[in-house]
């Protein structure tokens, strides 16, 4: 759907054009401005808790990925240092003795004993020729004499002059490591010494760093079987469950998912000389806990926001769709009310034609039946004059009945039109307040006239002058309180023209209100106001050529004032 | 009521011939005319006590001839028939110097009961 159709789809509601019957509008209206509400208010919401939540974990894993990496590098650093220190060692051995001292079975006793007494986990030392026959031995085992030429590592110590070893498990089931150094003699010929290495110490070293129950610290060798005991991936030359980088690379963190499902954080630090890689682990979840705790409590804030926000919105579009709601039946009564006087005021002119033409010929019949009536009264002679008397005043009655029909549309007719009679203002007032004299008992409204006697007639529309008074007088009613006072006052203003005043002590009116208080379809009232009683009563008495005039003061009540001219001056209007 | 002229003016001449007969058996004077032009040349050479006008004419409408008639000779008495129902066109009426006006149909004794009071308030 293109964005055009789903915006018509959406404001269609709004529209006070649609066809659907007006509950569904209302109803759509009060759904479509909910979900727009509820939209631009969620949406950043989710938008900037998305943003705080990537910018925390990231920064958070920055702060926990680089002491990470510093550790696994500092600790690899200690065994490579460990190890390098002991095959320095030998190799300064090799350097020293000449190749007959070490051959010797003796002299290399005494070397094994001080490298014991000055270093630590020596496990054995021995001397191999250049083809690769153990020519003296140090240490547990029976290797004297022993050919080492078919094996790899001393092929490697051959090109590349020394040699590490992978871990492995010795005769007595303990983790060794095998270094070797090559020397060639001023004499030419090859020496090589071969030592190795208890690697408890590698053990220690990692105890050291004194790791927490989540983490884990181990090496592993290039095919990734364990070189020291992992708490856990198993033990020594188990393999290592996960696949890690492979290469050569400065210290990195990966994030990975082991077998056990633990979302682990992992530093690899590939050693320089060694195949080994010392890896450093960490459970997500240890090292994530503070933005867990963070992330509930601003779950939790989300949540109450959101229904908050709903709470509140659903009330805001209630009342405002209730307000349009009410405003729209306010406009369509008013309307109804104006179509209705526009319909009275047709059917009063046509009425009007049809009484005027019947009239006519009525009158024609009158006249005819009535002399008729005449002719038999005054003929003494008439045989069956009974019989014509009744027939005639039958007719004439007939007639009668006629012209009460046609003047009773006339007079509804002429309500609707401007009749200029002869008033008598103050009686036209106490006529007015009889409609209204019911609610002044009964709401105890005290009424006092200040009627100015014999105060000249005007000519004016009489029911029109009778709306004025009504309208006017039913807004003091409706301005005072229970008890209130209403004084109306008549007077004549000058030779052409006669004032009316009604004055309450009612609530008053804002200077607002008193801009807008003749305007069509203004109102205050809570209930019922068309807002249209006060600008009829303008129009009627501007029509009539008068004046109106209004003061107000908060709290102290309202003065209306009508001018009227003592002969109206019809405006323009009917 | 002996001998009263009166001339009744109406462009319904059914209306007003019929009612200037009833007159006349009442031994009124009647004369009837349905023309307004006509109705003022009548009243110039024999002028009635009374004028019975209807207001809606074609022509010379009922409220110019009263006019006319007024300007001519204040003295004659004007009553106006309306079949209208409308008391806006018998008020102007008799703001122009009418007696009184009467709505169609009329009631022949009422007619007479007016005639006889304009004759009355003759100073």
């Amino acid at each position: 759907m293109n964005p055009k159709n789903l915006w018509t789809r959406f404001t269609k509601g709004l529209s006070h054009n649609s066809d659907d019957d007006t509950a569904n509008r209302y109803r759509i209206l009060r759904r479509n401005i909910f979900i727009l509400m509820i939209l631009i208010t969620i949406i950043p919401l989710i938008i900037m808790a998305g943003i705080y939540q990537h910018e925390y974990q990231s920064s958070i894993k920055k702060e926990i990925v680089n002491p990470l990496k510093t550790l696994a590098n500092k600790t690899k650093h200690s065994l490579e240092l460990f190890l390098e220190e002991r095959l320095s060692v030998i190799r300064f051995i090799a350097a020293s003795y000449s190749f007959e001292e070490l051959s010797d079975q003796k002299t290399l006793n005494r070397i094994f004993k001080t490298f014991m007494d000055e270093y630590c986990c020596l496990v054995d030392l021995g001397l191999i020729n250049k083809k690769g026959i153990q020519l003296s031995y140090v240490g547990p085992y029976e290797f004297l004499g022993k050919n080492y030429s078919k094996q790899s590592w001393f092929h490697e110590v051959v090109v590349k002059g020394n040699y590490i070893s992978d871990v492995f498990m010795g005769y007595r089931q303990f983790p060794h490591v095998a270094i070797a150094v090559l020397r060639r003699t001023e004499e030419g010929r090859y020496l090589i010494l071969r030592a190795t290495i208890d690697t408890s110490k590698f053990d220690n070293i990692i105890a050291s760093m004194q790791l927490d129950q989540e983490s884990d610290a181990f090496l592993i060798n290039r095919e990734g079987f364990l070189q020291t005991p992992s708490r856990f991936y198993g033990k020594i030359l188990d393999k290592y469950p996960v696949s890690f980088p492979r290469g050569n690379y400065g210290p990195i963190v990966v994030e990975e998912v082991d077998p056990q499902n633990r979302e682990m954080l992992v530093a690899y630090v590939p050693f320089t000389k060694a195949d080994y890689i010392m890896v450093l682990t960490k459970q997500r979840s240890a090292l994530l806990k503070p933005w867990y705790t963070l992330r509930s409590k601003m779950l939790f804030i989300f949540s109450i926001s959101v229904v908050t926000i709903v709470l509140v919105v659903f009330k805001l579009v209630d009342t405002v769709v209730k307000r349009v709601k009410d405003a729209d039946e306010k406009r369509e009564s008013a309307y109804r009310e104006i179509q209705h006087t526009h319909k009275l005021a047709s059917i009063g002119r046509l009425a009007a034609g049809v009484a005027h033409e019947i009239n006519n010929p009525m009158a024609i019949i009158n006249e005819k039946a009535g002399l008729m009536k005449d002719l038999v009264a005054y003929d003494d002679q008439f045989q069956k004059k009974e019989k014509f008397l009744g027939l005639t005043d039958s007719i004439l009655q007939s007639v009668e009945r006629c012209k009460g029909i046609t003047h009773r549309l006339l007079g509804f007719a002429r309500r609707m039109e401007v009749q200029l009679v002869e008033l008598d203002v103050n009686g036209l007032i106490q006529e007015t307040l009889g409609f209204l004299d019911k609610e002044a008992l009964h709401r105890n409204i005290e009424l006092k006239l200040k009627l100015t006697d014999n105060l000249p007639y005007i000519f004016s529309d009489r029911g029109q002058m009778q709306q004025v008074f009504l309208n006017i007088l039913s807004n003091a009613f409706a301005a005072v309180e229970d008890e209130g006072k209403i004084v109306i006052t008549s007077w004549e203003e000058d030779s052409d023209t006669v004032g009316v005043s009604i004055q309450d002590n009612g609530s008053g009116m804002s200077k607002e209100t008193l801009r807008n208080i003749f305007d069509p379809f203004f109102t205050t009232k809570q209930k019922g106001g068309t807002g249209l009683g006060l600008a009829i009563t303008y129009g009627i008495v501007k029509k009539m050529g008068g004046e109106i005039k209004v003061t107000s003061k908060q709290g102290e009540g309202s003065i209306f004032t009508v001018y009227l001219p003592k002969k109206a001056k019809i405006g323009p209007g009917e | 009521m002996q001998n009263l002229k009166v001339l009744l003016v109406d462009d319904e001449e059914e209306f007003v011939t019929t009612l200037a007969e009833r007159l006349e058996l009442r031994g009124i004077q009647a004369r009837s005319v349905t023309d307004g032009e006509i109705a003022l040349q009548m009243i110039e050479t024999n002028p009635p006590r009374v004028v019975i006008l209807d207001v809606m004419m074609p022509g010379l409408g009922g409220l110019e001839v009263l006019k006319r008639i007024k300007a001519q000779k204040p003295q004659i008495h004007v009553i106006l028939l309306t079949g209208r129902g409308s008391t806006k066109e018998g008020i102007e009426g008799m703001q122009r110097g009418a007696f009184d006006y009467l709505m169609k149909p009329i009631n022949i004794e009422e007619l007479i009961k007016k005639m006889q009071e304009a004759i009355k308030s003759q100073p």
